[in-house]
C-alpha cells in the first residue's frame, strides 16, 4: 500500500514557446499510513505534483505506482483511483454548489454510485469528523462561515472514504484557530483512520509540527526528502531558495552561536524551552 | 499633531433580512470603538476573521458609513455625502484580493485609473504613474498584463494605484492574507519604504502579528470591539490575552514566555528574535 | 486546457499596429469584417489574404499564437462546414450515399465559408490582439460619444466591455480549478446523454457564478474607492489624437476595401479551383 513515483517529468505546453519543465525527474515513495509535508515557494511545482497522484494531470514521461500497479498503464481505472485518493483543493470552499451542506457532500458518495442512505451515512460522519455542528446540515452552504465552509468541503473528500489524502494549503487565508483546529483535525483522522495524509503548505511552522516527513520542492525537484529536524538543518539553503526553517531553528542556532550548548534540532516550542532550561540550570 | 482619523463612538449594524428582504434584525459588527490616529504614525489593527477589523477599515474610506457616531478622516466627517470623493481621496485604500482590485489590462492603465477619477491634467496622471510605480519598484512591469504577474507583485500595483492619487493615508485591508511568504515580505517592505520615504500616515489591518511590530500603535479588534490598544511592546507581552483573542503569537514571543513562566528572567513583550538571544545570553 | 483560449488576449508588442489610435483599428475592423461579404470571386479572396497576411506581419504577432486562438471556434467551423456541405444542393453530385448528398456547389461553398469564418475571427482577433482593453474601450466610447445624446450610457458600456475583458482569463482559470476539483470528487463531465452532460455542468457553473458575483462585488467596491463616479469629470490617461499614421491607415484601408469590391465583384473573372 503505496505511492511510488518513478522519473517523472512534466512539461506545460510542449512545442510551444510558453513550454515549461515544471517537473523533472521526480522520484519519490510515499508508505501508507505516513503524514507527508510538501513545501516551496509558488511556482516550485509542488501543486502539479499532487495534481498527477489522482491522475488530474498525466505526466510527460515517467511511471507512477498506487499500490504497485502503474496508473499509466492501458487499461488503469482513473475514476477508482480519485476514489482512493482524495485530493482536497486550495480554497475548496470555492467548489461548494450544493443547496444544503448534507447534499454537498454526498456529491462524492453519490459519483461512487453508492445507495442514497449509505451516502447520507458517509456524509454525517465525515462532517462529523470535521467538527460540524449537526444544526447546520439543511442549512445553504453559501450562508456559512469561511472556516464552515472549508471543513464541509473537506468533508466532501472525507465522504468519499479515501485511502490517501491530499491537501493544498488546507489553512490559506484562515486566521491562527481557524487554521489549528483544521490542522488538529487532520492529524486526529491520520490516527484514527490511518490515512496516507499529504498536506502541501507554505508554513513550516504547521508542517513541523505534523509531519512525519518533509518533501522540499524547488524548480521542479525534489530539494530535501527527510525528516523535519534532517530538513531544517538547511535553514540557510532553505532561505536561498525562499523559505524558512521555523523560527525556533534559528534561535536555537544563534544561542549556540554564542557558546550555548543548546539542541539546534528543536523545532517545537516546547523543545526549544526545555533545551535552553537545561543548558541554564547546568551552569 | 493632527489627526487623521478619528472615530467617534463608531456603530455599525449590518440589518439582518428575511428572505423576502423585509428587515428582521440586526447584527452589530461594531461596537463602540474610538480611535485616534495622527498624521504620519503607522498603525496596526489586529483581530481574527469576523472580530469587526474589515468593517471597520471600509469606514475610513466611506464605502460603508456608521450607524452611530462619526468618523473623521482629514478632519472631514465621513457621513457628509457632499465630501465623499475627499474622503476617498484622503483615505487610499488596498484590498486583500490582488486580482479584484485591479481595474486595468495593463499594469500602469491601472495605476491610472485613481487620477483619472479625480480628473488630474493627462501629463500630471503620466508623471503621477511613473512615480509610483517606481515608488513600489514595479516600474519595469509598467507595460506588463496583471494576470502574469504574482500575488504579492498585483499587491504593489495596487498599492501604486492607490498612492497615484496621492492620499494623506493609506489603509490596508488584510493586504497580504491571499500571499505566500515571499509576497508577504515583500508587500510589507513596500509598505515599510512607503512610510518612511513618502511620510505617508499607514493603517494596516492583520491578522499576523509578526507584520505589525514596527507599528507606533496596535488595536485589537474582538467582536466589534478594541479590546486591546497600546505599543507592539505592551501588547506583545500579553501572551495569554491575546491567544484568548485568537491571534498568531510569533514564536519567538512564546518562547520568550514560556521560558519567562519557567523562571527565567527575560523582559516581558519581546518581538524580535535577537532580542531574545540577547537576554538569554545576558543571564549566563 | 481551457486557458488556452486566446482570443480577446492584448498579445504586447512595438509594432505599428499596436501603435496605431484605437478607432482607426475599430473602424478598419469593421470595414474588413463588411469586406468580407463584399466579394464574389475567386479574386477577392486573394486580396483579402494578401491584406490579411500583411496585416499579420505589420502586428508582429506570431502566427502560431493567432493559430491557438483558432482551437475554441473549432466546433463552430466544423458545424458550418457541415452544414453548408450537406445542405446546399447545387451543381453536380459528387458524392451520395444514403441520406448524404455532397454537390460541387456544396463544397465550394463549405470551404469558402469556412476561409471567411477563419479571416473573420482572425481580424478581428487581430484588432484585440494589438488594442489594449482599455485603449478599446477609449476608442468605442470616442465613436459612439453621438449616441449619448440619444442617451445611450456610452461610457457605462464601454467600461462594462473593458471589465469584462480584464476578468476572462480569471474566470476561465477558475473553471479549469472547479473542474478538476469537481473530477477529483468523482464527477464525470464526459460520458452520458444530452441531459446528463447538461446537468453535470451543475457543480462547475453554480459554483463559477458565486465565484464571479462575489468578483464583482469586490471590483466595484474597489472601483469606488479609487472614486470611480462615471464618466463624468474624467480625464484620460491616454487621450486619443490623429496622428500622421491614423491617416495613412484609414486611407489604406478604404484602398483595400475599394480594391476588394471592385476585383471581387466587376473584374469577370470565373475560374473556380475545382
Amino acid at each position: 500500500m503505496s505511492i511510488k513515483i518513478e522519473h517523472l517529468n512534466y512539461v506545460y505546453s510542449a512545442g510551444t514557446a510558453y513550454e515549461k519543465q515544471a517537473l523533472k525527474d521526480i522520484c519519490l515513495e510515499i508508505p501508507h499510513g505516513e503524514f507527508v509535508g510538501v513545501i516551496g515557494h509558488t511556482g516550485s511545482g509542488k501543486s502539479t505534483l499532487i495534481q498527477h497522484l489522482n491522475g488530474l494531470i498525466r505526466a510527460t514521461s515517467g511511471a507512477l505506482y498506487y499500490n504497485g500497479e502503474n496508473i499509466y498503464e492501458d487499461g488503469y481505472n482513473m475514476k477508482a483511483l480519485r476514489n482512493q485518493v482524495g485530493l482536497v483543493f486550495q480554497y475548496p470552499e470555492h467548489q461548494l454548489f450544493e443547496v444544503d451542506v448534507l447534499s454537498d457532500v454526498c456529491f462524492g458518495p453519490k459519483n461512487q454510485g453508492l445507495s442514497k442512505e449509505e451516502c447520507e451515512k458517509r456524509a454525517r460522519e465525515a462532517l462529523k469528523l470535521v467538527g460540524l455542528k449537526e444544526k447546520y446540515y439543511d442549512a445553504s452552504p453559501f450562508e456559512l462561515s469561511g472556516g464552515q465552509k472549508r471543513r464541509v468541503a473537506i468533508a466532501g473528500v472525507l465522504a468519499m472514504e479515501p485511502q490517501v489524502l491530499i491537501l493544498d494549503e488546507p489553512t490559506a487565508g484562515l486566521d491562527p484557530k481557524g487554521r489549528d483546529e483544521i490542522l488538529d483535525q487532520i492529524a486526529y483522522l491520520h490516527k484514527k483512520r490511518n490515512l496516507t495524509v499529504i498536506l502541501v503548505s507554505h508554513s513550516m511552522d504547521d508542517i513541523a509540527k505534523y509531519a512525519d516527513r518533509i518533501i522540499v520542492m524547488n524548480q521542479g525537484e525534489v530539494m530535501y526528502n527527510d525528516v523535519p529536524k534532517k530538513v531544517f538543518a538547511h535553514y540557510k539553503e532553505l532561505e536561498q531558495v525562499g523559505l524558512a526553517a521555523p523560527q525556533v531553528t534559528y534561535i536555537m542556532h544563534e544561542l549556540k552561536a554564542h557558546g550555548l550548548n543548546v539542541n539546534t534540532e528543536a523545532t517545537t516550542i516546547e523543545e526549544a524551552a526545555d533545551s535552553i532550561m537545561e543548558v541554564m540550570a547546568h551552569d | 499633531m493632527k489627526k487623521m482619523v478619528q472615530t467617534d463612538d463608531l456603530i455599525f449594524e449590518y440589518a439582518k433580512r428575511d428572505e423576502e428582504g423585509n428587515v428582521i434584525g440586526s447584527y452589530r459588527a461594531i461596537d463602540q470603538v474610538n480611535l485616534e490616529v495622527e498624521e504620519g504614525q503607522f498603525i496596526a489593527v489586529l483581530g481574527h476573521n469576523g472580530s469587526g477589523k474589515s468593517t471597520l477599515a471600509k469606514h475610513l474610506n466611506a464605502i460603508l458609513v456608521p450607524t452611530e457616531g462619526t468618523v473623521w478622516v482629514d478632519g472631514t466627517n465621513t457621513s457628509d455625502p457632499n465630501e465623499l470623493w475627499n474622503v476617498r481621496q484622503s483615505a487610499g485604500m488596498v484590498f486583500q484580493n490582488p486580482d479584484n482590485q485591479i481595474i486595468g489590462t495593463v499594469v500602469e492603465e491601472d495605476v491610472g485609473f485613481g487620477p483619472e477619477n479625480l480628473g488630474v491634467p493627462t501629463d500630471e496622471i503620466w508623471q503621477r504613474v511613473e512615480d509610483s510605480l517606481k515608488a513600489v519598484g514595479m516600474i519595469s512591469y509598467r507595460h506588463h498584463s496583471p494576470n502574469k504577474l504574482s500575488g504579492g507583485q498585483k499587491q504593489r500595483v495596487a498599492i501604486a494605484g492607490v498612492i497615484a492619487m496621492k492620499p494623506r493615508c493609506i489603509v490596508l485591508d488584510e493586504p497580504t492574507a491571499m500571499l505566500d511568504p515571499n509576497g508577504r515580505k515583500e508587500v510589507l517592505r513596500t509598505v515599510e519604504e512607503l512610510r518612511k520615504k513618502e511620510k505617508v500616515t499607514v493603517i494596516l489591518i492583520t491578522h499576523y502579528m509578526e507584520e505589525v511590530i514596527d507599528a507606533d500603535k496596535v488595536f485589537v479588534m474582538d467582536h466589534g470591539h478594541v479590546v486591546m490598544e497600546g505599543t507592539p511592546r505592551e501588547i506583545f507581552s500579553q501572551v495569554d490575552t491575546l491567544k484568548k483573542y485568537r491571534l498568531d503569537v510569533p514564536q519567538v514571543t512564546i518562547l520568550a514566555d514560556e521560558l519567562k513562566k519557567r523562571g527565567l528572567d527575560i523582559p516581558a513583550g519581546i518581538l524580535r528574535k535577537e532580542e531574545l538571544v540577547e537576554a538569554i545570553c545576558r543571564l549566563k | 486546457m481551457i486557458r488556452d483560449i486566446t482570443i480577446g488576449q492584448y498579445y504586447p508588442a512595438k509594432s505599428v499596429l499596436h501603435r496605431l489610435d484605437p478607432r482607426v483599428k475599430l473602424v478598419a475592423t469593421l470595414l474588413y469584417l463588411i469586406s468580407l461579404f463584399l466579394f464574389k470571386n475567386i479574386l477577392g479572396y486573394l486580396v483579402t489574404t494578401v491584406f490579411l497576411i500583411a496585416i499579420i506581419k505589420l502586428s508582429k504577432v506570431p502566427f502560431r499564437y493567432i493559430m491557438r486562438g483558432m482551437k475554441p471556434i473549432m466546433m463552430l467551423l466544423l458545424i458550418t462546414l457541415l452544414f453548408n456541405l450537406f445542405l446546399t444542393r447545387e451543381g453536380d453530385v459528387l458524392f451520395h450515399a444514403w441520406i448524404f448528398t455532397i454537390t460541387e456547389g456544396g463544397l465550394r461553398t463549405a470551404i469558402l465559408m469556412a476561409i471567411r469564418l477563419v479571416y473573420l475571427i482572425t481580424g478581428s482577433s487581430l484588432m484585440t490582439f494589438t488594442t489594449t482593453p482599455n485603449e478599446l474601450t477609449d476608442g468605442i466610447e470616442s465613436l459612439l460619444k453621438p449616441l449619448n445624446k440619444i442617451h445611450v450610457p456610452v461610457h457605462e458600456i464601454a467600461m462594462i466591455m473593458s471589465i469584462a475583458l480584464r476578468f476572462i482569463p480569471i474566470l476561465l482559470e477558475e473553471t479549469d480549478k472547479i473542474m478538476k476539483a469537481q473530477i477529483a470528487r468523482g464527477a464525470d463531465l464526459e460520458s452520458g446523454n444530452m441531459i446528463q452532460k447538461a446537468k453535470s455542468m451543475v457543480p462547475i457553473l453554480v459554483p463559477l457564478f458565486v465565484s464571479a458575483f462575489r468578483r464583482a462585488n469586490d471590483l466595484a467596491m474597489a472601483m469606488e474607492a479609487r472614486c470611480y463616479r462615471g464618466g463624468d469629470g474624467r480625464t484620460k490617461m491616454k487621450p486619443l489624437h490623429y496622428t500622421g499614421v491614423d491617416r495613412t491607415a484609414y486611407v489604406l484601408v478604404i484602398f483595400y476595401v475599394a480594391a476588394v469590391v471592385i476585383i471581387g465583384r466587376c473584374v469577370p473573372f470565373h475560374v473556380w479551383i475545382f
